[in-house]
C-alpha cells in the first residue's frame, strides 16, 4: 500500500514538475516566466512531499473480500491508463519538442492511414475487454447476497442513521457525535471530526453479513469505505449489499448521496468484534430495550421529562430549529412562541410522529424519548404547553 | 465590439446604432456576440459561487455560512456554469462561425435566433432571483434528485422549474437553426463531407439537443405536478419511484454531456491543423467517431446510477455500453496526435489551449475510463474523484476550448490582434492554477472525501487547502483574461485577414473583421477545396 501511494505521488509530482517544466522549457516567455515556473514547481514539490508522509492519496485494501477485489480492480485499471498516457503522451510531446517550425521542421503533409485507424481502434477494443472479464466477475460476486449468515436493516433520516436488528430484536438511532458538533466552529477538532457517532453499529467478524438498505425521506447512501459497501437507501424501497469482515476494529463512513442542509453530519461508525463479544453486546443491548420498553409504562415526573427532552432535543432536532428553539425560518420554523407547542398536546405528538411537509417522522424514536422531547418543546424556550406522558405517545401511535 | 462598424459593407445597411441594435438583432454575428457576453457574465457568476464554495472548504470547520447556504452554492455553481455558461457560449460560438464556415449570408431562422437568445438573460435571471427568496435558492445538487428536489425542497423550486423549461426553449431553438443552417444553407457546392469539424461537431450535436432537452423538460414538469398538483411520479407513498427521476434525468443528463463536449473536440480540430500547418489527420474518421460517441451518449446513462440498486445484469450492460466510449474518444485523441506529428509546429496562444486541452481532457477520459467500471465506482461514486474527472473534462475540456476559440478567432471577430505576451502569461497561470486546484481532488476522493460537504474530516485538509489555493489563483486569472480581451477590442493592432500562417477556412477569406454580412454570393468550388483543411 505504501509503495502505491508513494508511486502515485511521484506521479502527481512528476506531472505537477513537467507542467511548469513544459512551461519553462519549451515557449520563451522571457526570464521572469521561467523563474516563475521554478518557483512554483519547487513549492509544489515542498508542500507535496509534507502532505504525501501524512495523507491518504489512494483508495485502501480495505477488509472484505469485496473491497480487496475492488482495490485490485482500481490499480489495474489505474496501470493501464498509466501505460497508455505515457505511449500516447510520450508520442504527442515528443511531437511537440521535435516537430516546430523554430526548429526547421517541415510539415509533412499525410492525412490518413487506414492501418493506423484500424489498429488504434481494435487494440482499445482489445484492452476494454482484458479489463472487462475481472470486472464482471466482481460484480456478480458483489451483488450476491445469497450466502448471508445474519441482518440488518439500516435505514436513512435526514440526518442520521437507525439500525435494526431484525433477529435479536435490537434498535437504535445514530448520531453525529456531540464532540463534533460542539466544534463545528472552533478551532480544537477532537479526533476522528465529523466521523464520530453517539451510538456505533456493532457487528461480529468473519461472519456474512447482509445490509437491507432504505430511507424514510429522501435518498441516502450507506459507505463504509473499509467494506466496499456504497448502497443508496431510497425511501420506499429496500436495497441490499453484503460484507464478511475478516479484521476485528473500528471503520468509518459517511452519508454519500446529498440529503439535504445537514448531508455532510451524518457519520457511520461501525465496531466489528470477536463473535463472543458480539454475543455479550447483543445480550447487553436486549437487556437495555427490556428496561425501555419497562420505563416507558410509568408515569415520569416533569424533571425526569425536561432533562432526557433536552439530550434527545438536541441529538434529534436542534440541527434545524437550533438549540435556542429560534429554528432558521420559514423552513424551519421557531419552537419559541411556537401555536403548536403551546397548542393541543395530540396535535403536537401527531406532528412529531408522522412529520409534516419538509419536517420528518420521528415514529423510530421509542415512547419515553418522545414524550420528553415533546415535554421539552412545551415547556422550554419559554413555551407554557402542557406535560406528555409516554403512555399518551403510546396511544397515539 | 460596438465600435468600427460598417466600412467593408458596401451593398447593405450597417447594424442599427445604439443599443436597439443588439435587442432587435437578426445578425448571426451580432446574436454570436450576445451569446458569448452573456457565458461570460454566467461564467464569473458561477466562478465567484465555487470561490465561495473553496473558501468555506479552505480549512474543516464551519467558518462562512451554514450549510444550507453551501448547498445552494453548489446547486447554483453546477446550473449556472452547465445551463448559463457552457451551452450558451457553445451557441455564441456556432452562431459566429458556422455561416461563415459554410459559406451562408447568415443563420437560416434569424428571427428565432434573436428569440432564442432572448430568453436566456430572462431565464438566468429567474434562476438567480431565487438566492433572495424565502427558503434560498435549489440547494438540492444540479442534478435535482427527487424526493430531495419536490417534497423536501424550498419554494423557490418553481422558479428553478421555469427557468429549466426556459432554457430548453432556448437550447431547442438553437440546435433547430444550426441544423437548418447546416443542411439548407451551406455553399451549394459544400458537400457534407467538405464541412470543416467545428460544423459536422456542433450539427451532431444539434440532434443530441433536439433528442435530450425535452427529456429535461419531462423531468422538470413531473416535478412540478409532484409539488404542487397532488402527482406521485417520484414518491414511494404514492406509487412512484425515486429512481425513476434518475433514469429520466440521466437520459437526458448524458447526452448532456457530449452537447457540452463534442463541440469543443470541433474546435481543437480546426486550431491543431493550423498550427501544426499540415492537414487534419483522419477527417472521415473523426465524423464518424463524433457520431458514434453521439449514438453511445444515449444508451449509457445509468453509469450514473450504479449505486441505486439496478439489477447486476443492468449493471454489466452498463458498464461495457460505458467503456465502449473509450473507443471512439481514442480515436480522436490519436488523430490529433497524428496531425501534430511532423508538423511544423508554432505555439501561438490558441495552440497552447488546444495542446493543453488534449493533454488535460485525456487524464479526465482515464479517469472516466476508471468510473465506467462498476465494481470500482462502488468507491468512487459521489466522492472527490468525481468532482476532479468531470472538472477535468468540463473545466478542461469544454471550457479550454470555448478560451482557444476565443483566442483563435477574436482577430476575426473584431479585426485587432491580442497582446499575445500577455495571453501566453495568463495561460501558463492558467493551466498551472487549475491543475493545483483539481489533481488534488482526485486523492480527496480516493481517501475517501464524498462530494457536498460544506466540511469535512482532518485527513483531507491539506488537500483541501491546496485545491482551495489552486482555486482561487485560478478564479483570478479570469481578471486578466477580461482585461486581455477588452484591451483587444478597443486597443489591439489592426489583424490580417488570415492572422495565423497555417489556418484555412472560409472564414479566413473575409475582411480582417468579418462582414457585417458575408458571402452574399456563395463560395465557389474551387475555394472551398483550397479551403480545406483536410486534403
Amino acid at each position: 500500500m505504501l509503495d502505491n501511494s508513494e508511486k502515485c505521488s511521484m506521479i502527481a509530482l512528476n506531472f505537477l514538475i513537467s507542467l511548469a517544466f513544459f512551461a519553462n522549457d519549451c515557449f520563451y516567455l522571457g526570464g521572469y516566466m521561467s523563474k516563475l515556473s521554478s518557483v512554483i514547481a519547487s513549492s509544489i514539490a515542498l508542500i507535496s512531499t509534507a502532505v504525501f508522509s501524512e495523507y491518504g492519496l489512494n483508495m485502501t485494501e480495505g477488509v472484505t473480500s469485496i473491497s480487496r477485489d475492488i482495490y485490485s480492480l482500481h490499480m489495474m485499471v489505474f496501470w493501464v491508463c498509466v501505460v497508455i498516457a505515457v505511449i500516447v503522451f510520450g508520442a504527442m510531446f515528443y511531437s511537440v519538442f521535435v516537430h516546430r517550425k523554430s526548429k526547421g521542421a517541415v510539415a509533412a503533409q499525410f492525412h490518413e492511414s487506414t492501418k493506423a485507424e484500424i489498429l488504434w481502434t481494435l487494440i482499445p477494443v482489445v484492452i476494454l475487454v482484458a479489463m472487462a472479464i475481472p470486472a464482471s466477475k466482481t460484480l456478480i460476486d458483489l451483488e450476491d447476497t445469497s450466502k448471508a449468515e445474519m441482518t440488518i436493516k439500516i435505514t436513512g433520516h435526514q440526518w442520521k442513521w437507525q439500525y435494526d436488528y431484525p433477529e435479536e430484536g435490537i434498535s437504535f438511532i445514530s448520531n453525529l457525535a456531540k464532540t463534533s458538533k460542539n466544534s463545528l466552529k472552533t478551532d480544537n477538532k477532537p479526533q476522528h471530526y465529523l466521523l464520530e457517532v453517539d451510538k456505533r453499529v456493532v457487528l461480529p467478524v468473519d461472519t456474512s453479513i447482509r445490509f437491507l438498505i432504505t430511507s424514510n425521506d429522501v435518498i441516502h447512501n450507506w459507505w463504509i469505505p473499509a467494506f466496499g459497501v456504497k448502497q443508496d437507501a431510497n425511501p420506499g424501497f429496500i436495497n441490499d449489499a453484503w460484507a464478511k469482515v475478516d479484521k476485528i476494529g473500528t471503520y468509518r463512513g459517511q452519508c454519500a448521496e446529498l440529503c439535504g442542509k445537514d448531508h455532510g453530519f451524518m457519520p457511520i461508525v461501525v465496531d466489528v468484534v470477536s463473535k463472543e463479544d458480539y454475543a455479550k453486546w447483543v445480550a447487553a443491548e436486549q437487556a437495555n430495550a427490556a428496561a425501555a420498553i419497562a420505563s416507558a409504562t410509568k408515569t415520569w415526573s416533569k424533571t425526569e421529562l425536561m432533562t432526557k427532552g433536552k439530550s434527545v432535543y438536541e441529538a434529534n432536532c436542534a440541527g434545524c430549529h437550533k438549540v435556542d428553539g429560534s429554528g432558521i425560518p420559514p423552513i424551519f420554523p421557531a419552537m419559541k412562541n411556537s401555536p403548536i407547542a403551546n397548542g393541543s398536546a395530540a396535535e403536537h405528538i401527531k406532528i412529531v410522529l408522522h412529520g409534516k411537509a419538509g419536517m420528518p417522522a420521528f415514529k423510530m424514536l421509542g415512547d419515553a424519548d418522545l414524550a420528553s422531547v415533546i415535554t421539552y418543546e412545551r415547556n422550554a424556550f419559554g413555551n407554557t404547553g402542557s406535560v406528555v406522558q409516554p403512555s399518551d405517545v403510546k396511544s397515539a401511535r | 465590439m460596438t465600435t468600427a462598424t460598417a466600412s467593408h459593407d458596401e451593398h447593405h445597411h450597417g447594424p442599427e446604432k445604439g443599443l436597439m441594435r443588439w435587442v432587435k438583432t437578426t445578425n448571426h454575428k451580432d446574436i454570436g456576440t450576445l451569446y458569448l457576453w452573456f457565458a461570460f457574465a454566467m461564467l464569473l457568476i458561477g466562478g465567484a459561487l465555487a470561490m465561495g464554495i473553496r473558501m468555506e472548504l479552505l480549512q474543516p470547520g464551519l467558518q462562512l455560512m451554514d450549510p444550507h447556504f453551501f448547498n445552494q452554492l453548489t446547486t447554483m455553481h453546477g446550473l449556472i456554469m452547465v445551463f448559463g455558461a457552457i451551452m450558451p457560449a457553445f451557441v455564441g460560438l456556432g452562431n459566429w462561425l458556422i455561416p461563415m464556415m459554410v459559406g451562408a449570408p447568415d443563420m437560416a431562422l434569424p428571427r428565432m435566433n434573436n428569440w432564442s437568445f432572448w430568453i436566456l438573460p430572462f431565464a438566468g435571471g429567474i434562476l438567480l432571483s431565487t438566492f433572495f427568496m424565502e427558503g434560498g435558492a435549489p440547494a438540492f445538487g444540479w442534478t435535482f434528485y427527487a424526493p430531495l428536489s419536490t417534497t423536501f425542497a424550498p419554494d423557490s423550486t418553481d422558479f428553478f422549474i421555469f427557468a429549466v423549461h426556459l432554457l430548453g426553449f432556448s437550447s431547442i431553438m438553437g440546435a433547430i437553426n444550426i441544423i437548418a443552417t447546416v443542411l439548407n444553407m451551406r455553399a451549394p457546392k459544400m458537400k457534407l463531407m467538405d464541412m470543416p469539424l467545428f460544423v459536422w461537431t456542433w450539427l451532431i450535436t444539434s440532434f443530441l439537443l433536439i433528442g435530450a432537452m425535452p427529456v429535461l423538460a419531462g423531468a422538470v414538469t413531473m416535478m412540478l405536478t409532484d409539488r404542487n398538483f397532488g402527482t406521485a411520479f417520484f414518491d414511494a407513498t404514492g406509487g412512484g419511484d425515486p429512481v425513476m427521476f434518475q433514469h429520466i434525468f440521466w437520459f437526458f443528463g448524458h447526452p448532456e454531456v457530449y452537447i457540452m463536449i463534442l463541440p469543443a473536440f470541433g474546435v481543437v480540430s480546426h486550431i491543431i491543423p493550423t498550427f501544426a500547418r499540415k492537414p487534419l489527420f483522419g477527417y472521415s474518421s473523426m465524423v464518424y467517431a463524433t457520431a458514434s460517441i453521439a449514438f453511445l451518449s444515449y444508451i449509457v446513462w445509468a453509469h450514473h446510477m450504479f449505486l441505486t440498486g439496478m439489477p447486476v445484469a443492468g449493471e454489466l450492460y452498463f458498464m461495457y455500453a460505458t467503456m465502449l466510449i473509450a473507443v471512439p474518444t481514442g480515436v480522436k485523441v490519436f488523430n490529433w496526435i497524428s496531425t501534430m506529428w511532423r508538423g511544423s509546429m508554432t505555439f501561438e496562444t490558441p495552440m497552447l489551449w488546444a495542446v493543453s486541452f488534449v493533454f488535460l481532457f485525456t487524464i479526465g477520459g482515464f479517469s472516466g475510463l476508471m468510473l465506467g467500471i462498476a465494481p470500482a465506482d462502488i468507491q468512487y461514486h459521489d466522492t472527490y474523484f468525481v468532482v476532479a474527472h468531470f472538472h477535468y473534462v468540463l473545466v478542461t475540456g469544454a471550457l479550454w476550448s470555448i478560451i482557444a476559440a476565443t483566442f483563435y478567432w477574436l482577430p476575426k471577430w473584431t479585426g485587432k490582434m491580442y497582446n499575445e505576451g500577455l495571453a501566453k502569461v495568463h495561460f501558463w497561470w492558467a493551466v498551472i492554477s487549475v491543475n493545483v486546484l483539481f489533481f488534488p481532488q482526485h486523492f480527496l476522493g480516493l481517501a475517501g472525501m464524498p462530494r457536498r460537504i460544506p466540511d469535512y474530516s482532518l485527513q483531507f485538509a491539506d488537500f483541501n487547502m491546496i485545491s482551495s489555493i489552486g482555486g482561487f489563483a485560478f478564479g483570478a486569472s479570469f481578471i486578466l483574461f477580461t482585461y486581455i480581451v477588452i484591451d483587444c477590442i478597443r486597443n489591439g493592432k489592426p489583424a490580417t485577414a488570415r492572422p495565423w500562417e497555417g489556418a484555412k477556412g472560409l472564414e479566413w477569406t473575409l475582411a480582417p473583421k468579418a462582414q457585417y454580412h458575408s458571402f452574399n454570393t456563395p463560395p465557389s468550388r474551387e475555394l472551398i477545396k483550397s479551403e480545406s483543411q483536410h486534403s
